[in-house]
């Protein structure tokens, strides 16, 4: 019992964090392959990262240091919302800062800073099922995963170039992990995609509504699915970040006016701050 | 100089005391009482109850209070509460055909053993606004009546089922399944679909059956039997080894009798579409019992080719906090999947722009054809990703 | 040499409803086989069952893979069976729209075969899809139009470009013709005819009609009431039909 009594540590009782992490080394042992779990109703809605808090009220113990991001911030609302259920629950230390963190929870961006072996990223994931827009029935989509059968998969690929000359996918955008399974990244944008290749860290991703589990273990092959002739490329942007002056991170567009007026700042806040804290501290 | 916002937190904390200001409403208009939306609103009680899971007024008529008579956000407040409860164990199968009927009647038989009792009903009533009940009018006790209901009350399809008529009710092997602690797994036994229609939003379980009537998928029913009374709950606590009455609750039963022109292996007999709340929660338990039998259609040997019928496409989407969570989860940022679509749409505008009739090449030019639709996200070529951008 | 594709003894029932009953063939490379009868005497029931979309009760069907000879259809596993029936057969449905993806481009539905046995490169597909579409008769400058706008003709040669782009040794038609206008029909047996004899490819062919079968069948098999009850050469049966039940349908159709 922790700061929120009544509850078990981390909200979860511990017949179902078993199960969860039953359900976690199954995926870290097939990667890529989404593993069913018996999802459980939590006090915030689904669709708001029922199936990330699961995974990380699953692997959580009190020595950890958790960070929790939205759209790369990590005060946006529904970051701000999970950080405090975690601090309630489990009573545990938090931070912002990418590379104090041992977990981080994520909702549609892989953080700026590189990640180190040792740290677990926890991704909310929307929809599991890659081929989902192919197929809607989850009774076929599993039997052709078990088939490797994704040419189809390509069949959408193909449409984006003869219509626009360019595949026009920028987020959720599949990949093969392990040269076996086709996964959804859940909705990063492709920018975040190469991220993923190789990482040292550890990635989980949780479907809570959907009651999937599935996972990239550390220095694990990610690719992004392409045309040898129209190789996955990430989006780029002419401008910099207009507070701290970075040319590499993924770029949030901010209207300023209604007169056309925009600027361009990053969409990791925590990589943003302290490269303008650097800059201070050297001026 | 622009700063990013900040403040969340803050902002949350202020949402919420606003929110529950709002839900007390006018501090000079008295405060409902549990007893009160349990006593007076006890049709909303009970619905929170069937759907939420839960067999408890006044945690229902809470949930009810807290969620100012949002009713799909009390059940959701009441399933998180019901996660949280540790499992004792589970009772025996109730036994409805032993009910303290309040309410029986059958629309297959005039008359039968035990009679037609009409109970409390809106049945039958003109719908004029009482204005009565505006000016707070003390309602007349209702008479009791000089007979008393009949003590033996045989369900209809026992009754059927005696000649033979109908269909044995199908028993499904081993224990029921708990789709609240495994993930549904496809096709679904019957135990779990009726458990997942007793949990399914009230709504898209009556647009479902009533979809059924109008010729998506007929299964030309018969309300059998509908009644609604007190139940005794059974439990056998291991180490007893007998059962031991628990207490009662009260629940709506319907049996749905369909028309079935039989098989090359089974006569012609009617069949069985069930359905069963928590309360009064009529309209809820006939519902549920045409979609019950429309589900059976493929075991039956039916084709099943309409919404009601399709397993995958009911059992996935009846369950109205995943649905409400799902869709409301569009108001939470998603600024960088938007900034995504944005880019790759200036871009594909500014090359749009530039077409040129085709440079020389091994094959025609890409480019944004006359008349090619970018307003898909990820220009799938089915019509799925809208619902699927997160 | 050895036959492309070995039936034995296939019997499919329903319930107790015959299907098909003991049909016995061999089908030899580039051979076209016609199958004939009346609606419900079986003929889409043994289809069926030959192309590996329905589980004959008893019996074997045996194909000369490329890569393993002669092997028992139902006996691989499904993954191989895939493999198969999206390379080296090829399935026309009387339908085109069961054939086809309606709801991506031409282009699209000619290059999937490839994509799925792991075509990669962009210009590859698209040049293939466009030399297929070529084959076929169809414009090059409908390639990027989805198959919705086409007639029910150019569909049916659309779903035949699909099928064959991935140089399939065996293709299986359900009236390939059916619903189609009588000039259109003739269009569709001229270039099916063509294909298959400059292609090499062995057919197998299920029509009531039998002036497509005539035209386009080497040989033919008579079904009547899920079994076979004549076959010879394709001449031979329709021109001195021994069977009284062949005769009936010879006379049938082929009296004005």
């Amino acid at each position: 019992m922790t700061a929120a009594t009544g509850y078990n540590f981390a909200y979860l009782d511990d017949q179902t964090k078993r199960m969860i992490r039953r359900a976690i080394l199954k995926a870290v042992a097939v990667p890529g392959y989404q593993v069913p779990f018996g999802s459980r109703e939590m006090p915030l809605p689904y669709g708001w990262g029922t199936g990330g808090i699961q995974v990380t009220a699953s692997v959580i113990g009190p020595d950890d240091r958790l960070k929790v991001i939205d759209q790369g911030a990590d005060d946006t609302t529904n970051a701000v919302s999970i950080r405090r259920f975690f601090a309630r629950t489990a009573g545990v230390a938090t931070t912002d800062r990418t590379e104090e963190a041992t977990i981080i929870q994520t909702r549609h961006r892989i953080p700026e800073t590189p990640l180190a072996e040792g740290q677990i990223l926890v991704y909310q994931v929307p929809i599991p099922e890659p081929l989902r827009w192919l197929e809607p029935r989850e009774t076929e989509t599993r039997r052709m995963h078990a088939l490797a059968d994704y040419g189809a998969m390509h069949v959408k690929l193909y449409e984006d170039v003869a219509r626009f000359g360019r595949i026009a996918t920028t987020y959720d955008y599949p990949v093969m992990v392990n040269g076996r399974y086709l996964m959804r990244p859940s909705p990063i944008p492709k920018f975040d995609n190469p991220k993923m290749h190789m990482n040292p860290a550890l990635q989980l991703f949780g479907a809570g509504r959907e009651k999937r589990i599935y996972a990239v273990p550390p220095f694990t092959e990610v690719r992004s699915l392409d045309f040898e002739d129209h190789p996955f490329a990430v989006q780029s942007w002419d401008q910099s970040c207009a507070l701290c002056g970075s040319t590499e991170s993924f770029l949030d567009e901010v209207v300023t006016d209604d007169k056309g007026g925009r600027m361009y700042v990053c969409s990791d806040t925590d990589y943003c701050g302290r490269r303008r804290d650097r800059k201070e501290a050297a001026e | 100089m622009y700063v990013a916002v900040k403040g969340g937190e803050r902002a949350i904390d202020a949402a919420h005391r606003l929110m529950a200001e709002e839900r007390r409403g006018d501090p000079a208009t008295p405060e409902l009482s549990l007893g009160q939306i349990a006593g007076q609103l006890g049709l909303a009680v009970d619905r929170v109850m069937t759907e939420g899971s839960v067999y408890d007024t006044e945690l229902a008529a809470l949930a009810v209070k807290q969620a100012q008579g949002d009713l799909v956000e009390a059940i959701f407040l009441l399933r998180a509460y019901r996660t949280t409860l540790p499992r004792f164990g589970a009772s025996e199968p109730v036994d409805t055909a032993a009910m303290a009927i309040r309410r029986r009647i059958s629309a297959a038989y005039k008359d039968l053993p035990g009679g037609q009792v009409l109970g409390p009903t809106y049945d039958y009533t003109h719908r004029l606004l009482d204005f009565a009940l505006a000016a707070d009018g003390d309602v007349p006790w209702a008479e009791a009546s000089d007979t008393a209901v009949a003590d033996v009350m045989p369900r209809v399809a026992d009754v059927l089922d005696r000649e033979g008529l109908i269909e044995a009710n199908p028993t499904g092997g081993g224990p029921p399944g708990d789709l609240t602690r495994e993930p549904l797994t496809l096709p679904a036994g019957r135990d779990l679909r009726l458990q997942n229609l007793a949990r399914a939003d009230e709504g898209f379980v009556l647009a479902l059956g009533y979809s059924s009537q109008r010729g998506y998928g007929n299964t030309h029913p018969f309300a059998g039997e509908i009644r609604m009374g007190e139940v005794t709950v059974e439990l056998v606590p291991e180490e007893l080894g007998f059962p031991v009455a628990i207490g009662t609750v009260t629940v709506t039963e319907c049996q749905m009798i369909n028309q079935f022109k039989g098989s090359k292996d089974i006569p012609p007999q009617f069949t069985r579409g069930y359905g069963l709340t928590f309360g009064k929660s009529e309209r809820k338990a006939m519902a549920m019992a045409l979609v019950d039998r429309s589900l059976r259609a493929r075991e039956l040997g039916e084709d099943a080719a309409n919404p009601a019928q399709d397993e995958e496409f009911v059992l996935m989407h009846s369950d109205n906090v995943e649905a409400s969570g799902f869709v409301q989860h569009l108001k939470l940022p998603h600024y960088v999947d938007f900034q995504s679509e944005l880019e790759m749409i200036r871009r594909l505008r500014a090359a749009g722009q530039q077409l040129e009739p085709a440079p020389a090449g091994d094959w025609p030019v890409e480019g944004p054809r006359a008349g090619a639709s970018v307003s898909q996200a990820g220009g799938c070529p089915r019509p799925a990703p809208e619902g699927q951008r997160q | 040499m050895t036959p492309l594709l070995k039936v034995t003894g296939l019997t499919r029932m329903y319930g107790s409803r015959l299907g098909c009953r003991d049909v016995t063939f061999d089908l030899w490379p580039g051979e076209v086989m016609g199958i004939v009868g009346e609606s419900g005497s079986g003929k889409t029931t043994l289809l069926n069952c030959l192309s590996a979309r329905l589980e004959p009760t008893a019996g074997r069907v045996e194909y000369d893979t490329r890569e393993a000879g002669m092997q028992d259809i139902y006996a691989m596993g499904e993954a191989r069976r895939r493999m198969l029936t999206r390379t080296d057969w090829g399935i026309v449905h009387q339908n085109p729209r069961d054939g086809l993806r309606l709801a991506v481009s031409a282009g699209a539905n000619v290059g999937e075969r490839l994509m799925a046995v792991g075509a990669r490169h962009y210009g590859a597909i698209r040049s293939q899809a466009l030399q297929w579409l070529d084959m076929v008769e169809i414009d090059a400058d409908r390639i990027d139009d989805l198959p919705l706008t086409f007639s029910g003709g150019m569909l049916q040669r659309l779903q035949i470009a699909r099928n064959l782009v991935t140089h399939p040794r065996l293709v299986f038609m359900d009236e390939p013709t059916g619903g189609l206008d009588v000039s259109v029909q003739a269009r569709l047996l001229d270039l099916l005819r063509r294909l298959v004899t400059d292609l090499g490819l062995a057919a197998i062919v299920v029509t009531h009609d039998l002036a497509v079968a005539r035209l386009l069948a080497h040989r033919l098999m008579v079904m009547r009431r899920g079994e076979v009850v004549e076959t010879g050469l394709t001449d031979q049966v329709l021109d001195d039909p021994h069977h009284p039940y062949t005769q009936l349908l010879v006379s049938s159709v082929l009296t004005p």
